[in-house]
């Protein structure tokens, strides 16, 4: 069984997905980040592959994948460095990256080679939903890989159906109409649309990302859905770590606590 | 003019890669841009503004000795005349008359050189609008005058410091601001590139060049087609516009002339068709340079204009059909062919047009044969480095 379906089905909500750069802050920090997100109890794993022009990020994202690249980090070595991952981590784990490294690594070997790592599901933000039924869904199902899709603030209810019925695994509610990073509060507006949201009774479980920092954020997005998804708040958490498995448990166990 | 088929794909390449935050602010366009450019009211204020505010029809002039140096009958035609120097603002006269139909307030664009911020600010400023212009860091300083002339229109103008800093940051930059702000927010981009319909609405906006070119050359040699049409390519916008009217006569040759840098092999180079394979940047498929793990590679060229990794993917789809004959120029080559026509016929070009002049030194053609140079831009932007050059 695909370890995305399991987790929805063995945990309704208050669900922890951490994102990560694979690269950053070290070229060969990924295990050692991924084993202590898992020990520090958070649900799943989405690890960012590197790219030069990430338009869905704002600043510290675009940062560390910078910084990833200058240490040299690739797509290729991301797998190598994955091999060997399931004899340590049971963790649910997804692959979050734009579209073009993926098509150049070859959409058909990237979905083997996730399948063999050990890798759950994808997401990747700039692959429009047309494209992925017309071309890849099949690639997906046969590597048994779940494709997420986003939605934000300004999705129509009918597009939001449309995705709901060719997503599985989960739906990734951006939480504003913005590009990733750490936020202050969350506000009336984005109440009522997690609310919206909320009372379609959509097939697919909901977590919220985008802007969502600490345990406050973390708890008002569980509110409204399944749980939530921290990015940038991490990297700057990882970013600043002097002893980074310490310092990603301390953070995390103070998000779920 | 090239058919797009309905997902907005010039053969292979186009389409409308963007994430779903910016899907409604494309859709929105999507549904709109034909009905409000087949409308009378938009017909009416685009034709009536490109004639009293950009200087439209352009000239179609006989370059005599330049024709005389090279043995054909070489045509020059002048976007340099237009209104803030250069063809782009053909686009911005367009988008923002479709902004104003669309409701909206501010208008962000991106910008490399600054003419297409230029040209962004100048029609923000005469239709009263909000203007914010992404420029890459490393450009802001390396062309100074334009950012000021920005800054006098009342455009902000905010520094990419992103990435490599330069043109594909600042749309990079102005992508995210566009999903930072869904609703009241335009983003005119400068060439004809980025998700559907933009490539093929600005090839639109930029066809009026070969609708005149084909009415003047009539007047001149009694026929609207010429032998060959050459005009550089950065993203391909005034390209697009030069061949518009001529994709379909295929008895007429489409010159589209590549930045090569310090040479093709160089490593420091913008020759995309040569360089590039199929892949996707800023929300289309088409030919990008970039490394063999995907990332995309940082190009040359000595004209900030030329200076994109990608091509659009109207010419991505002509280099690929063969329709369109692709050349590349170096640096020091069009900073000559600059030189000559200033001496020739007392027209300073931008650098950029300066590539499409050179493509005279690679083109095999008859004496009687009828060329028509696109001279996308006047070379006052450029002074600084003509000056720098220093070979004249
Ligand atoms: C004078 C001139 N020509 C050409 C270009 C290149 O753009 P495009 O290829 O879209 O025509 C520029 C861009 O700044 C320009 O200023």
């Amino acid at each position: 069984m695909n370890r995305i379906d399991e987790l929805f089905k063995n945990k309704d909500g208050n669900i922890l997905s951490i994102y990560f750069t694979a690269g950053f802050p070290k070229l060969d920090d990924t295990i050692r980040i991924m084993e202590a997100i898992e020990e520090a109890g958070a649900d799943i794993i989405e690890i960012g592959i590197p790219y030069s022009d990430p338009v869905a990020d704002g600043p510290t994202i675009q940062d560390s994948n910078n910084v990833a690249l200058n240490n040299g980090m690739t797509l290729k070595l991301l797998f190598t460095q994955l091999e060997g991952l399931r004899s340590k981590l049971n963790i649910p784990v997804v692959l979050m990256g734009y579209l073009n490294p993926i098509v150049q690594y070859g959409m058909e070997a990237f979905c083997k080679k996730c399948q063999e790592v050990g890798v759950d599901g994808v997401i990747i933000p700039d692959l429009p939903m047309q494209q992925y039924t017309d071309a890849y869904k099949e690639l997906f199902d046969t590597y048994n890989l779940r494709n997420t899709f986003l939605i934000s603030p300004q999705t129509s209810e009918e597009r939001i159906r449309e995705i709901d019925s060719k997503t599985d695994g989960f739906i990734y509610m951006v939480s504003s109409a913005s590009i990733t990073g750490a936020k202050k509060e969350v506000s009336p507006e984005q109440i009522a649309y997690f609310e919206r949201v909320r009372d379609m009774g959509l097939k697919n479980p909901r977590l919220i990302g985008f802007g969502i920092s600490d345990k406050a954020s973390f708890t008002t997005a569980s509110t409204y859905s399944h749980g939530a998804i921290i990015g940038s708040a991490f990297i700057n958490v990882v970013r600043e770590a002097k002893s980074l498995k310490e310092e990603i448990k301390t953070y995390i166990k103070g998000v779920i606590s | 003019m090239i058919k797009i088929d309905e997902n907005g794909f010039y053969g292979d390449f186009g389409g409308a890669y963007i994430p779903e935050m910016l899907y409604p602010n494309i859709e929105e366009l999507r549904e709109n841009y034909e009905q409000i450019m087949a409308s009378e009211a938009f017909k009416e204020e685009f034709d009536r503004l490109l004639k009293d505010y950009v200087g439209r029809p352009t000239p179609l002039f006989f370059a005599e000795r330049l024709s005389k140096e090279y043995g054909a009958k070489i045509y020059l035609k002048r976007e340099d005349l237009c209104h803030t120097g250069a063809h782009k603002i053909n686009n911005t006269i367009g988008q923002i008359i479709l902004a104003k139909k669309l409701n909206k307030k501010r208008i962000i664009a991106e910008t490399g050189a600054g003419q297409h911020g230029v040209a962004t600010a100048t029609v923000c400023a005469l239709m009263g609008m909000e203007c914010t212009v992404y420029m890459g860091a490393i450009d802001m300083e390396r062309q100074k005058p334009n950012v000021e002339r920005m800054r006098i229109l009342g455009a902000t103008v905010v520094p990419a410091n992103s990435g490599s800093k330069t043109l594909k940051d600042a749309t990079n930059e102005a992508m995210r601001q566009w999903i930072n702000n869904p609703v009241d927010t335009h983003y005119i981009i400068g060439s004809v590139v980025g998700p559907h319909p933009y490539p093929e609405m600005v090839a639109r906006f930029q066809s009026v060049i070969s609708a005149e070119i084909k009415t003047q050359l009539l007047e001149k040699e009694g026929k609207d087609s010429p032998d060959i049409v050459v005009a550089c390519v950065g993203g391909g916008s005034n390209a697009a516009g030069a061949f518009f009217h001529y994709y379909n006569d295929e008895k007429v040759r489409l010159i589209a002339v590549e930045a090569a840098g310090l040479g093709v092999s160089s490593g420091k180079s913008a020759a995309t068709t040569q360089l590039g394979k199929p892949g996707i940047l800023h929300g289309s498929k088409t030919l990008l340079m970039q490394t063999e793990d995907g990332q995309v590679v940082e190009p040359h060229s000595i004209s900030a204009g030329l200076d994109y990794p990608g091509i659009g993917p109207v010419h991505a789809h002509l280099f690929a059909s063969g329709r369109g004959e692709f050349l590349a120029v170096e640096d020091e080559d069009a900073m000559k062919a600059g030189i000559e026509l200033s001496r020739l016929e007392g027209i300073i070009p931008a650098i950029e047009s300066a590539h499409a002049l050179s493509a005279l030194n690679q083109l095999k053609f008859k004496a009687s044969d009828i060329i028509v140079i696109n001279l996308s831009g006047r070379g006052d932007k450029d002074l600084e480095t003509y000056i720098k050059w220093g070979n004249y």
